[in-house]
């Protein structure tokens, strides 16, 4: 096994211990909500970046495959009595297709077209969701407490949701890091580069496409069935706020897109900002507006992101981070 | 019957509204390729920008529509040299985010100040009756003052020397600097046309229909939806895929609830782009040939 020489390996199991034990010591509830926002952000920012840092295309409508995931594990729970696991699986793996057949449509679609397409997936997603009777409509769905009684209770539930949470986050990272060391991913790069050079050099460039939006709707249709069977409904304004799209996107910018490591830097940097932001008076109500100007500047000034930053500073860095 | 027809002339009106709307996209898609994701921004600027002037300074509803114009091309030029001058010529990406980036402080900055409730701008004319059947005069009125600008807009792009010259920049950048074109200035001023017609669309969309600081959305949807329908940077192309977009609408509406609209354009939308990526009016050419 090669892979277990290579020090980023190692990176990301320390980061997931970390994970796993900082709340576990002392029961420490308050840095465990903290924590299952970052693992939250880290999942949806390192499957973003597959899409964006690797094949570069942007994907404005990423919670969809949140959102959807989200609908299947509570609808499937609680109009259906699935155990929890099950119905995670379940919504993964159907949001995972469905990705696939609007991928087949619209990755046809190049470039700027595509990411039009995307925030149409969004809005079109969402309207529909909210005209869908069996989900519930515009009321959504809400479920019964009764549900966390197969976890032990409640506060056991809690702390369940929150270690498969982490444990979505690590398949997320190692998934992440699979796919740029793959021959897949080097085909994504090539298309990131100049498509139709790839497409010469016999990268399946459709093909490739449609694969990658798919396996990057995966990870975050189950994290988003964990992240709404914690708060027990789901409504369509929360389940596809574009406000968690639009975080992503900054936090995979901020971070460094196309890196591994980046993402998850950048998620974490994002969740500490935006707590302290809501807890000062000023800048609570200015969110949005600080993450705008955020994208604003790493666009125009550092497109590197943090990442590109650290690598020019230390060169050497390379050998140990993706 | 008589009803549905009705439907679909109304649908007309508005549509003539989402053709202005995607004038402003296409003219900024066409000469810079750049997509303005700024625009459903923009439209919801126009609108609050007539909320404010009518409430506010107490002029009439159609009296602000040459402020809202200027207004918006005053915001829209120092805008293309903030967020947009560093991007041309870049991959789409990069300005795809950093117009992003500026929607996403208006659209912040807009929920911080009004929140999400609905506003609208007391606007009424005397209607035109059909039978039993009036089309309010908002609409007619809407259509007309579109119909005039689309006119200007041609006007001052095919008979003037500075149109011309935005025309050649849309043509070919690197040949319109070589005969001593300033690229980056007309580039500015395009800019500048396309944010004031998304501004004057919201303006009059604000005359017909209730709206939110979130209306931006479903408006720049449908924006793109023209766009792509009419063919990339063509204006005509824009103004006649709006009016067929609202004659679709005003055929739905009878049948389909409104809150299936979205979908169905969104829908309309995804197949136009696989299917007939040059848009309509190239299919209409392709015809004729």
């Amino acid at each position: 096994m090669t892979i277990l020489r290579r020090p980023f390996f190692w990176i990301i199991a320390a980061v997931i211990a970390l994970f796993a034990v900082a709340p576990s010591v002392g029961n420490n509830v308050e840095l465990r909500e903290n924590l299952l926002l970052a693992a939250v952000y880290i999942t949806l920012a390192s499957n973003i970046n597959m899409m964006l840092g690797y094949a570069g295309y942007v994907n404005f409508g990423s919670i969809v495959f949140f959102g959807l995931g989200g609908y299947f594990c509570v609808w499937l729970m609680s109009a259906h009595g699935w155990p929890l696991l099950a119905a995670l699986l379940a919504g993964g793996c159907a949001v995972s297709a469905l990705a696939l057949l609007f991928g087949l449509g619209i990755l046809r679609l190049r470039g700027v077209y595509f990411a039009l397409a995307t925030i149409g997936v969004n809005e079109g997603v969402m309207a529909f969701v909210a005209n869908f009777g069996p989900w519930g409509g515009s009321s959504g769905i809400y479920l019964s407490p009764m549900l966390f009684q197969p976890l032990g209770g409640p506060a056991r539930a809690l702390w369940v949701i929150y270690y498969l949470l982490v444990g979505v986050m690590g398949l997320s990272l190692y998934l992440s890091y699979a796919v740029k060391r793959s021959k897949f991913g080097l085909g994504l790069r090539a298309i990131g580069q100049n498509e139709d050079a790839a497409a010469v050099l016999g990268v399946r460039t459709p093909r490739f496409k449609a694969a990658v939006y798919s396996l990057s709707a995966f990870l975050p249709a189950i994290a988003g069935g964990l992240y709404f069977f914690k708060s027990a409904f789901i409504q369509p304004p929360d389940a596809f706020d574009l406000q968690f799209s639009t975080e992503t996107i900054v936090i995979a910018m901020l971070g460094g897109q196309g890196t591994v490591a980046g993402p998850a830097l950048g998620a974490y940097l994002y969740e500490e900002l935006r707590g302290w932001l809501l807890t000062s008076p000023t800048f609570s109500h200015f969110q949005l507006v600080i993450a705008g100007v955020l994208l604003l500047a790493i666009v125009l000034f550092a497109p590197g992101g943090l990442m590109g930053w650290l690598y020019r500073r230390w060169p050497r860095l390379r050998d140990y981070f993706e | 019957m008589l009803g549905l027809l009705a439907s679909i002339l109304d649908g007309v009106l508005i549509g003539a509204v989402y053709g202005l709307a995607g004038m402003g996209i296409t003219l900024i898609w066409g000469v810079m390729d750049v997509v303005n994701l700024t625009h459903g921004a923009m439209i919801v600027a126009g609108m609050f920008g007539t909320y404010l002037l009518v409430s506010a300074a107490g002029i009439p509803v159609y009296a602000t529509l040459p402020i809202v114009l200027v207004g918006g091309f005053l915001v829209g030029v120092p805008l293309y040299w903030i967020a947009v001058h560093r991007v041309i010529g870049q991959p789409p990406l990069m300005s795809l985010l950093s117009t992003f980036a500026v929607n996403l402080v208006l659209v912040g900055l807009g929920t911080a100040v009004w929140g999400t409730d609905l506003f609208n701008v007391p606007a009424s004319l005397p209607g035109f009756s059909m039978g039993r059947y009036t089309f309010p005069g908002t609409h007619l009125m809407a259509a007309a003052l579109t119909a005039v600008i689309a006119g200007v807009l041609y006007l001052f792009l095919y008979r003037t020397r500075i149109g011309k010259a935005v025309r050649a920049v849309s043509a070919n950048r690197e040949a319109a600097e070589l005969v001593g074109i300033p690229t980056a200035r007309v580039l500015a001023m395009a800019f500048g046309i396309g944010v004031a017609l998304a501004c004057v669309a919201g303006m009059l969309i604000s005359t017909m229909f209730p709206f939110t600081v979130l209306s931006g959305d479903a408006y720049q949807l449908k924006s793109f939806l023209v766009t792509v329908l009419g063919g990339l940077g063509n204006p005509t192309g824009a103004l006649v895929a709006g009016v067929a977009l609202g004659l679709v609408e005003g055929l739905t509406t009878p049948f389909v609830p409104v809150s299936w609209t979205l979908v169905i354009e969104f829908v309309l939308f995804v197949v136009v782009l696989i299917a007939v990526p040059g848009g309509l009016m190239q299919l209409l050419r392709w015809r004729r040939s």
